[in-house]
């Protein structure tokens, strides 16, 4: 998918998952567990919910690579 | 009655062989070492205060292996964000400690004092948590995930005087109700760097000018050192207050239930943050003098694997949340590293399901050892140990110096006395209410300002932990359900009354009922059953947005996950919402009793006013 279409997807997953934050407001460099505050329970369902949305399964050898905003939207780009 | 989970089949007991281990267990023969332990005995093993002066916690944790000669030995061994280290000594840590000390002083803060901490695990916390015993103030630490409204809540029943944090945690969580607090008085940010936030102080800069050597106040075993938060199924949380001499606790139950020796790298995983990252991830081993490791970092599978294998963990002390987690991620993940240096591993938060307990062995080369304790009995009170064997999904037997037992229950869920004694379920696998003899040294001592609260946890001759056991015929203690409506999420008690009066500020809850629903990962989740006001409509959008607005509050420790809309809350005829029987038709379980209830299922009530 294009990144457009990536960002899009993580827009509506993050907004599922933990609907307090404002990806208006938030740095795309912003790290999802330290800046927007994510459990690790929040961060499990974020990956089942866009797995869900888009089919794209990000195994946990690739979470180093989906920790902040912009690298989950690269990584959808790359993969979806 | 609180339903709970029992494994249908009962696993084949893990055997043990001490004699082939590298390292000779602390506690060999059950029997024999609770016939021969004493508490008085265990005082022995620390030190006290010198010259008399009593006894104190930050001095058991660092001074006292300075005076020893250790000075030199790793304390507390950092890893950052890239896995490259820091370290504090025991020496150094003594030292900065009573720096800090002599910064509250200069600060006006004293005895009794209540001294708050909302940061990450980083130096400053542990030596503020050191330098607060040392200065006869008592520390309360505050979980950094935590939203503003826990936060506000805890400072304000703690009288917090002092709060120390970072900047963007105070920028985000504190600076907005600061006008709230008028008690708290200093603000210390461990990262100002020169240039703190106006109405705070650079701690730094204060420890720098501090004098290194100030004498250590002397505080006496009874005096209040430590205030934890818990929470309750009504009202406001709860301040478990904690008295010096815990760390005789804290130190003996390391010696049994983590079995702890000097050469150890120990590894506790919890925040500081909750009563666990507190006795377990700062006291307990920082008395025995060992090296404890501090992740700076969350939870991550191959990051965890890279942790115990780099830095040589000999004694691990997680979650079973955190160990689901890396079950769930295979044990594969851990076959590249090397955990040839790890010879026990323990669990605490909520019952460890079995078929972790036996992948322990799989992925670790060790069962892992589930222990019982809560926030009111400050350690480990039941476990698993070292050298007995494991019978999975089992929280083990009493400590030594703990007597535990099994109090009968009425209809009503109230504890059975007779003649002023607790009537005691003595048949085995029978369930009762886990209740503990009062006399350790590290009981709660009160909740603060709530004395009614207090003595409601004891009746008969016993403490009552509000958690529902069976006991086997071989006095291993298996955990049934909590005997109450709190909520157990990934380890941490959650009261339904805070969420739900947190829920009814939103704009269109008219009223809230809150319940534990089972979760694979983390035990149980947080769920909600809302209300609307009238003029409300139920949509995905608006089930979203409250759930938002609970997580800004709360943090997302605390908030909801889940979210029904209802058009008719139980409860009873006195208008208090009957939340079991809310969890008996989420989990599609007997509803029991209905008498008491006020309208019939399906019946729209008034709309509620919130409180």
């Amino acid at each position: 998918m294009n990144e457009q279409d990536a960002r899009a997807a993580v827009r509506a997953a993050l907004g599922k998952v933990a609907p307090d934050v404002d990806l208006d407001d938030v740095d795309g460099g912003a790290r999802l567990r330290q800046d927007l505050e994510l459990d690790s329970l929040d961060f499990l369902r974020l990956v089942q919910t866009i797995d869900t949305a888009t089919g794209v399964d990000i195994p946990e050898r690739d979470y180093p690579a989906v920790a902040t905003v912009d690298g989950l939207v690269n990584y959808l780009a790359a993969h979806g | 009655m609180t339903a709970g989970t029992e494994p249908s089949t009962r696993w084949p007991v893990i055997r043990k062989d001490p004699g082939s281990f590298r390292v000779r267990p602390n506690l060999v023969d059950y029997e024999a070492a609770r016939a021969a332990f004493s508490w008085e005995d265990a005082r022995r093993e620390l030190t006290g205060l010198p010259s008399g002066r009593g006894l104190n916690i930050g001095y058991e944790a660092a001074d006292r292996h300075v005076a020893a000669g250790h000075g030199g030995r790793e304390a507390l061994r950092f890893v950052r964000a890239d896995g490259t280290t820091h370290a504090l000594s025991y020496a150094q840590l003594a030292e900065q400690s009573s720096r800090f000390a002599a910064v509250l002083r200069s600060l006006g803060v004293g005895r009794g004092d209540r001294v708050f901490s909302l940061a990450g695990r980083s130096p400053a916390l542990y030596l503020a948590m050191l330098g607060t015993f040392k200065n006869a103030s008592v520390f309360c630490p505050l979980f950094s995930a935590f939203g503003p409204e826990p936060v506000r809540q805890r400072l304000q029943l703690g009288t917090g005087r002092a709060l120390v944090t970072t900047r963007a945690l105070y920028r985000r969580k504190v600076a907005p109700l600061r006008g709230s607090l008028p008690e708290l008085r200093h603000v210390l940010l461990t990262d100002a760097d020169g240039d703190p936030e106006p109405g705070t102080l650079d701690l730094a800069a204060l420890l720098r000018a501090a004098p290194p050597d100030s004498e250590i106040a002397a505080t006496q075993p009874s005096d209040m050192a430590l205030l934890h938060f818990t929470s309750g199924t009504t009202g406001t949380p709860k301040g478990a207050i904690h008295v010096h001499d815990a760390i005789t606790a804290h130190h003996a139950t390391g010696t049994f239930a983590l079995d702890l020796h000097p050469e150890d790298i120990y590894w506790c995983t919890a925040d500081p943050g909750w009563v666990t990252g507190t006795s377990y991830g700062v006291l307990a081993p920082l008395s025995h003098g060992v090296t404890s490791i501090v992740d700076e970092e969350e939870m991550d599978a191959d990051r965890w694997y890279r942790i115990l294998a780099g830095q040589r963990v000999s004694v691990w002390y997680t979650a079973p949340t955190a160990l689901r987690m890396l079950m769930k991620a295979g044990a594969e993940r851990a076959a590249g590293h090397d955990l040839s240096a790890l010879r026990f591993v323990a669990s605490v938060g909520e019952p460890l399901n079995p078929e972790v307990v036996v992948w322990g062995q799989e992925a670790f080369g060790q069962p892992v050892h589930d222990n019982w304790w809560q926030t009111e009995t400050g350690g480990i009170m039941v476990s698993n140990f070292a050298a007995t064997e494991i019978r999975p999904g089992s929280m083990g037997r009493p400590l030594p110096g703990i007597d535990a037992a099994l109090v009968a229950r009425d209809e009503q869920d109230k504890p059975v006395v007779r003649d002023g004694q607790a009537v005691l379920v003595t048949a085995p696998d029978t369930m009762g209410e886990l209740a503990l003899r009062p006399g350790w040294p590290s009981m709660f001592r009160g909740y603060l300002h709530e004395e009614e609260r207090y003595r409601k946890c004891f009746a008969g001759g016993w403490y009552l932990t509000g958690d529902l056991a069976k006991r086997d015929a071989d006095g291993y203690y298996w955990f049934v359900g909590r005997g109450d409506d709190v909520i157990k999420s990934s380890g941490h008690l959650i009261g339904p009354f805070e969420v739900e009066s947190s829920l009814m500020e939103h704009e269109a809850v008219a009223e809230a009922g809150v319940i534990g629903v089972p979760d694979p990962v983390a035990g149980e989740v947080v769920k909600a059953f809302v209300e609307l006001r009238p003029g409300w409509e139920p949509s995905e959008e608006l089930q979203l947005d409250i759930i938002g607005f609970a997580r800004k509050r709360l943090g997302p420790a605390v908030a909801p996950r889940l979210l029904d809309f209802t058009t008719a809350l139980p409860k009873t005829r006195s208008g208090k919402i009957l939340r079991r029987l809310l969890k008996a038709r989420e989990l599609g379980l007997p509803e029991g009793d209905t008498s008491t209830i006020e309208s019939p299922p399906g019946t729209a009530p008034q709309p509620g006013t919130p409180e």
